[in-house]
């Protein structure tokens, strides 16, 4: 079975991009376009790695971390934040809600994959 | 990734509009957050995805426009009218760059940094040093073995000095339950250097007493490495305060004592171990959870309850538009095939109430719903073709010196793409005209009593099957006296022409007409209305005219609600079989003998409840044989033109009203004058669709501004 990936960013750019390297890679590639439809995905896609914005309408990337975290899912599925923002204040409570890492954007698909093949407990 | 290109464009495209609508939007409530925040996320999304393809440009310009409405968004800054106008110059600049990249074209640099040194002007020092880049890669995962993360770290301390780490690490429950694995940040420390790991693990209950969630390991690990400190606490950086940790460091530099003990430089004293102790003894009670500062406490009481949160629009399929047009080519074949039975079952003459024949009404209607449904695909509301004027009038404002607002009404009103598409050129030469014709100055307005902010109003609406729109102004509205002075300068009508009001406001649409005495930044770009009236009568619309002094004028456009189907009258001429557009028909007419009158040799009219409606025939303006013998008077189609008022179209006789589908005969044949397009119909065979406008231009005779008033028509009766 292929390992899950869910993306939830509004920008369909960034979301195409991520199908096309992550599904390039061999992952299943879920994307929501916003915190609310992400958190909404989460139990039927059940994903090994949850890939998430912060700048969104109707949940941000902190509400979809705490959702996932201590909302009823309480999932420790890790949570790596993909973001243009590099603030140490914004990362400092992205950790705090609970995410696993953080990538800016624009991210390197290689190094990614990677990330995310280790993450997920393959040898990349 | 050309597509993925693509697809960043058309989402700059949306993004923009919803920029331009939460900017119109700030105008009336700047506190309104929810609208703040949105116009962010467009400007910081167009940010993002012009970072994925390297746009530096889009990506600076972004930036510095984004840090400045972040200041608003966290109430740094106020909205006034200044900073409001810069917003919306922006607003444009950002457009214009994002155009400018799709289409590899230059940007005018000046106007870019214009615009980029009022923005820095709201920019504390702070915010400029801020190291914005894209160049780096920072990847705070633990274990980013690629490298690229690599160039944003310190340099090296002590290059050639290893140096020997002793950390101790005991995870919380919380580290897991983040999903993070010690395992990951092993490797990314055997990565440094050579590393060896101890494990502890004398805490490990009874297997019935597990607990698989719980976080009962620890570890000891030594690291020689020539890295620095910091470089192991990037390492950790994301679970540090979900963790026991303390490294101690021991330089082994000759010279250098041994087991120096580090405390970790932790932003918080909760969130560490910092006394030595605790590291051996590792009490899991004294960690405490992560704590809750004010940051994530807003965050649960913006992202809380999702049930709460206003959902996002309704959900939408992307869809090739070629595809779309394929299916709606084949809705077109269906329409005809389905004519083609109807006519086949037709001439089998069943006796009324016969199964078949009402298995094929049911068929006909499924047959309009599919075609109507696939119509409604291609449709889309008019807002963004709206929108854009907004920039128009502005910029139109600014270059004439006059205050004026854009009101938008109707724009949910959906119309066919490539309609919308061709009418931004002419519905922004309009507007321009608008502001630069139609308004007066803010003091002329002011002695007039009027508000010194001229309006622009502009209105969609679906009217009798055909779209409606309008472009009105408060201003002067025409200078009728002008007009005409210019059209008999210009030798456009003669001067002893009497002419009626809308006949003189129709002057305007006359080619090379502009009554504009000095050329201003926006008049004399060479288009002029009549450049309007042709893009709109390719789309097989017409457009028309009212003013009244002092008070404004008031542009109409209307237009078919779709380019691909129409209603038509199936029509003989010349023993051919044509259609014509129902809408375009005022009325049809078997006419009296008595009633019609022979001018001259050849010119015809008819006599209609009073007036005289000069007769045209269809056949001969064609160029093709009439017997009038044979046809007699026929039928006449009366329809309104816009150049010569009411004419009567003479047709053989009229067979069938009915849907046709319209396909171009420029792109299949080529131009003919006074035929629009062709159609196929039931029989199979190719029938013209006739342009009445156009039809009646062809006409010999036919002066140019002759018209038709009752009146005038009167004399030629006498």
């Amino acid at each position: 079975m292929s390992t899950k990936i869910l993306a939830i960013d509004d920008s369909r750019t960034i979301r195409n991009l991520l199908r096309v390297s992550l599904e390039g890679a061999g992952f299943e590639f879920h994307a929501a376009c916003d915190g609310v439809e992400g958190v909404g995905m989460f139990p039927e896609v059940e994903p090994d790695v949850v890939i998430t914005d912060i700048n969104m309408p109707n949940m941000d990337g902190y509400g979809v971390i705490e959702t996932l975290r201590s909302g009823p899912q309480r999932t420790t599925v890790p949570i790596i934040v993909l973001t243009t923002e590099s603030s140490d204040d914004l990362k400092a409570r992205a950790r705090d809600a609970g995410a696993t890492g953080w990538i800016v954007k624009p991210f390197d698909d290689a190094s990614l994959i990677s990330v995310l093949k280790r993450l997920t407990g393959h040898v990349s | 990734m050309n597509s993925i290109r693509d697809t960043f464009f058309e989402e700059c495209e949306e993004l923009l509009e919803s920029l331009v609508e939460g900017l119109s939007a700030m105008e009336t409530n700047a506190e309104d957050m929810d609208v703040v925040n949105a116009v962010f996320r467009a400007v910081h999304s167009i940010k993002g995805g012009a970072g994925a393809f390297g746009l530096d440009r889009l990506v600076n310009f972004a930036h510095t426009f984004e840090t400045v409405m972040d200041k608003v968004r966290s109430h740094e800054l106020a909205v006034d009218e200044k900073l409001m106008k810069l917003f919306h110059r922006s607003g444009d600049q950002l457009s214009d760059l994002v155009e400018a990249e799709r289409d590899g074209r230059d940007v005018n640099d000046e106007a870019e940094a214009a615009v980029l040194r009022d923005l820095d002007a709201y920019l504390g020092e702070d915010d400029k040093n801020d190291d914005f880049s894209f160049d780096a890669l920072v990847l705070d995962i633990p274990g980013d073995d690629d490298g690229a993360g690599d160039e944003i770290l310190p340099p090296l301390q002590d290059e050639a000095a290893e140096r020997r780490f002793t950390i101790l690490f005991k995870p919380t429950r919380e580290m897991y339950a983040n999903g993070h694995e010690p395992l990951l940040i092993f490797d990314a420390l055997a990565e440094l250097g050579t590393l060896e790991v101890t494990a502890h693990h004398d805490g490990l209950p009874a297997l019935e007493d597990f607990d698989s969630l719980d976080a009962v390991m620890s570890w000891t690990l030594t690291l020689l490495t020539p890295e620095s400190e910091t470089t192991l606490h990037e390492i950790f950086e994301f679970v540090d305060a979900l963790c026991e940790i303390d490294i101690s460091v021991e330089d082994l530099a000759p010279g250098e004592e041994p087991q120096a003990t580090l405390p970790l430089d932790q932003p918080a004293p909760e969130e560490r171990a910092s006394d030595p102790e605790v590291s051996t003894t590792l009490p899991s009670s004294s960690f405490a959870p992560p704590p809750v500062d004010e940051h994530s406490a807003d965050t649960a009481a913006r992202g809380g309850d999702p049930d709460k949160e206003p959902r996002g629009p309704k959900p939408t399929l992307r869809v090739d538009l070629d595809r779309v047009d394929r299916l709606i080519n084949t809705v077109g074949e269906l329409i005809i095939n389905q004519a083609m039975i109807s006519q086949r079952i037709e001439e089998l003459d069943l006796p009324t109430g016969a199964h078949l024949t009402n298995e094929l009404e049911a068929y006909k209607l499924l047959a309009r719903d599919i075609q109507e449904g696939v119509m409604a695909i291609r449709a889309q509301p008019v807002k963004p073709l709206f929108q854009r004027m907004s920039r128009i009038v502005r910029e139109a404002s600014e270059a004439t010196g006059k205050r004026s607002k854009l009101v938008t009404v109707g724009d949910s009103t959906e119309v066919d793409k490539t309609v919308i598409e061709r009418l931004a050129d002419p519905l922004t030469h309009m507007v321009r005209n608008a502001v630069d014709h139609g308004l007066e100055k803010p003091d002329v307005r002011q002695e007039r009593g009027k508000n010194a902010t001229g309006t622009i109003r502009l209105s969609a609406s679906h009217r009798s099957g055909s779209v409606f729109i309008e472009i009105s102004d408060d201003g002067a509205g025409l200078n009728r006296e002008r007009i005409l002075e210019k059209a008999i300068e210009k030798g456009l009508v003669s001067p002893d022409a009497e002419l009626s009001e809308p006949e003189i406001d129709n002057l305007l649409f006359l080619p090379g007409f502009s009554t504009a005495s000095t050329v201003s930044n926006l008049s004399g770009r060479g288009v002029g209305m009549d450049v309007v009236k042709n893009a709109v009568q390719a789309l097989g619309g017409r457009v028309s005219i009212t003013s009244t002094p002092g008070a404004g004028t008031t542009f109409t456009i209307i237009l078919p609600l779709t380019l691909a189907v129409m209603d038509g009258f199936v029509i003989s001429v010349a023993d051919q079989t044509m259609v014509i557009p129902i809408a375009s028909i005022l009325e049809t007419i078997r006419p009296n003998e008595r009633d019609i009158h022979v001018l001259g040799t050849r010119s015809k009219v008819i006599q209609i409840r009073g007036s005289y409606v000069p007769i045209v025939n269809v056949a001969s303006n064609l160029g093709l044989p009439t017997n009038e013998t044979q046809s007699g008077n026929g039928i006449l189609l009366l329809v309104s033109t816009e150049t010569q008022g009411l004419i009567a179209l003479k047709v053989e006789a009229i067979h069938d009203q009915r849907q046709v589908v319209i396909k171009s005969l420029e792109s299949n044949y080529g131009a003919i004058a006074g035929v629009s397009a062709a159609t196929i119909l039931g029989d199979g065979k190719i029938a013209l669709i006739l342009d009445p406008e156009e039809l009646v231009r062809l006409t010999p005779s036919a002066p140019m501004m002759m018209s038709s008033g009752p009146a005038e028509m009167e004399l030629f009766d006498a």
